[in-house]
């Protein structure tokens, strides 16, 4: 494989920016949906408005209590979640929550999540029509409940329906990613059919789904039973899923997403072909950590010579 | 209130009967912190598999020491996480996360006020105590534990209280039984105004019981596994009644950790009570 940069330059010379579906980025790097509310109480930690892009968490049409706890399980360098998409629904994230992020100055992306195709509808109708919002990523990695539970990103024709009825109700100026599971056998073929559909790109991978067991009561620890696998230990599954997806379809806008904890872990994800990327479970551990990879990703490519994120894009596919 | 993430460093840790003092060196983390406060620390170190972090009340701050701003907790070395913490050494680096979460609310009259601790959650009774006393209140203080090496501060507990009593379930120390066998009486004998509380859910569940019996408010700081402790992961979630009296599935770390015993429903912890908003229908 063909060597890529040169001598070491300075990070000041090094450009994260980027140009994702034509919204300008000034890094990379923004939260993932479910590990950073919606941004409010990270802003302790850093500046909101700096990070590439903050995106919420799934928002529903309703408030929703969420699942029983307990609702975690630690497991080797990751996590198993089972919250169940706990939130306040459409009406008080508009009034409250997305308000705040847009006075904030930072680009927001909202996650939406339904139960059936026509709450997808609804939401994309009332978040694209709120002022502000810069994306909006389609949490399909759902239950439907129209069709036996069936999660929709598990399924090329659900999934497709859910794009294709969401797209028309949303801005064109208003990028559309759908968020993918890996759960399933040809993750191309699902990234195919919401392009076709009328996505701007695609948001992989989200979780992976488990199950641990109490040593006490030897039944599933988790309230809900199974839970979402995240965090470094799913890291190369999703660097895996953005390499297929890019080699597959090479125009499709990506953002990976799956257990970046390091600036170099970002990097895979890039010369993988991921055009941004999103931190997530690594904020539990470490709050600051979003500008932190942003830090760090700038010195990887400063060490190697590399002024910008162009000249690595997808590289792995050289 | 504001969190602060710091690179600390352990000043010291002493083994106290079953349980670890640990004091760390953390700068900017003292000055804010108040009695209920926590501190989130992650563990196993800059590489670490292990990626949740852990809660712990604080038990004592200090600004003004040689290490400059120091805080305190008390754990028990119970699981993998802290059993990393009991190998701690001075000088040790250790990343904190605090002050996190809501405090105890302190009356505004000089009160009569019951404190109870419950193993090592009688860590943040005694700077209570103190800040109790400081505005005029007695603090009379029970301190309760199945042994006594489980037992936490009854020396300091008689610098700081009022009045102080100890249970052991084995009888080891003090009066044989729970805190709840003592708490009823010393409600009524000081004419507490608020009894406030820290340890295990079924102890601060028969606290909030016992205070409600006797007319007195409770404070209870509770204890739910947490996976980053600053209000963004939703699993530290307990059912709790709000004024407009609709139950809600609220995060213990930042709405909590200390409920008004009267409005967490300790009988549905573990589950989502019929009428929670949101909930399934």
């Amino acid at each position: 494989m063909t060597a890529v940069g040169g001598a070491a330059i300075s990070p000041a010379e090094v450009d994260l920016s980027v140009d994702l579906c034509g919204v300008s980025l000034p890094n990379p790097v923004m939260t993932a949906s479910g590990c950073a509310a919606a941004g409010r109480e990270l802003d302790q930690f850093f500046d909101v408005a700096e990070l590439g892009a903050i995106v919420t968490k799934s928002i529903m049409l309703n408030p929703r209590s969420g699942r029983p706890t307990p609702r975690m399980v630690e497991t080797p360098s990751g996590m198993l979640n089972s919250i169940g998409l706990q939130g306040p629904g459409i009406d008080a994230f508009l009034a409250r929550d997305l308000p705040w992020l847009v006075s904030r100055g930072a680009r927001a992306v909202v996650s939406i999540a339904g139960d059936k195709p026509a709450d997808y509808v609804e939401l994309a109708r009332r978040v694209g029509q709120a002022p502000g919002v810069a994306a909006i990523e389609v949490n399909i990695s759902c239950p439907n409940v129209e069709n036996r539970g069936l999660v929709f990103a598990c399924d090329a024709d659900s999934s497709y329906r859910v794009v294709e009825e969401v797209r028309p109700h949303i801005p064109r100026d208003i990028p559309v990613f759908a968020k993918l599971t890996p759960d399933v056998t040809d993750i191309s073929s699902i990234a195919g059919a919401v392009a076709d559909a009328g996505a701007d790109g695609v948001t992989v991978i989200n979780t992976l789904l488990g199950i641990a067991m109490d040593p006490d009561t030897l039944a599933p620890r988790l309230g809900g039973v199974t839970g979402g696998l995240s965090g470094p230990a799913v890291r190369p599954v999703a660097v895996r899923a953005v390499w297929q997806i890019r080699k597959a379809l090479p125009d499709l806008p990506i953002i990976g997403v799956g257990g970046i904890r390091t600036g170099f872990d970002a990097l895979e994800f890039v010369l993988a072909g991921a055009d941004a990327v999103q931190v997530g479970t690594v904020i539990f551990h470490d709050p600051s950590a979003p500008m932190r990879i942003v830090g760090e990703l700038r010195d990887e490519l400063a060490q190697r010579g590399i002024s910008s994120l162009d000249k690595v894009r997808g590289a792995a596919h050289a | 209130m504001s969190a602060t993430q710091v690179r600390g460093t352990v000043v010291s840790r002493t083994p106290v009967g079953d349980y670890h003092h640990l004091v760390i060196e953390a700068q900017g983390v003292a000055a804010s912190a108040r009695p209920g406060h926590f501190v989130a620390l992650a563990v196993g170190g800059p590489d670490s598999g292990m990626l949740l972090r852990r809660a712990f009340s604080i038990y004592r701050t200090s600004t003004t020491g040689r290490y400059g701003d120091t805080v305190e907790i008390v754990f028990a070395a119970h699981g993998k996480g802290t059993r990393w913490m009991a190998d701690l050494a001075p000088g040790d680096p250790i990343d904190v996360v605090g002050p996190v979460g809501r405090p105890f609310a302190l009356p505004k009259e000089p009160v009569s006020c019951v404190l109870v601790g419950g193993g090592y959650g009688s860590a943040p009774m005694f700077a209570l105590a103190r800040a109790l006393r400081d505005r005029g209140c007695a603090a009379h203080l029970v301190l309760g534990a199945a042994t006594t090496p489980r037992l936490f501060g009854v020396l300091e507990a008689n610098k700081v209280a009022t009045s102080v009593h100890v249970t052991t379930e084995d009888g080891s120390t003090g009066i044989r039984g729970r805190v709840t066998d003592v708490l009823a009486s010393l409600v009524d004998d000081t004419d507490a105004a608020v009894v406030y509380a820290c340890g295990p859910m079924g102890m601060l569940r028969a606290v909030a019981d016992v205070a409600e019996d006797n007319g007195a408010w409770s404070q209870c700081a509770v204890e739910e596994s947490m996976a980053c402790g600053i209000g963004v992961c939703m699993t530290c979630v307990l059912p709790v009644e709000g004024e407009d009296g609709i139950v809600r599935m609220v995060r213990s770390c930042v709405e909590g950790p200390v409920f008004r015993g009267d409005r967490v429903r300790w009988d549905a912890v573990g589950t989502i009570p019929a009428g929670t908003l949101g909930g399934p229908r």
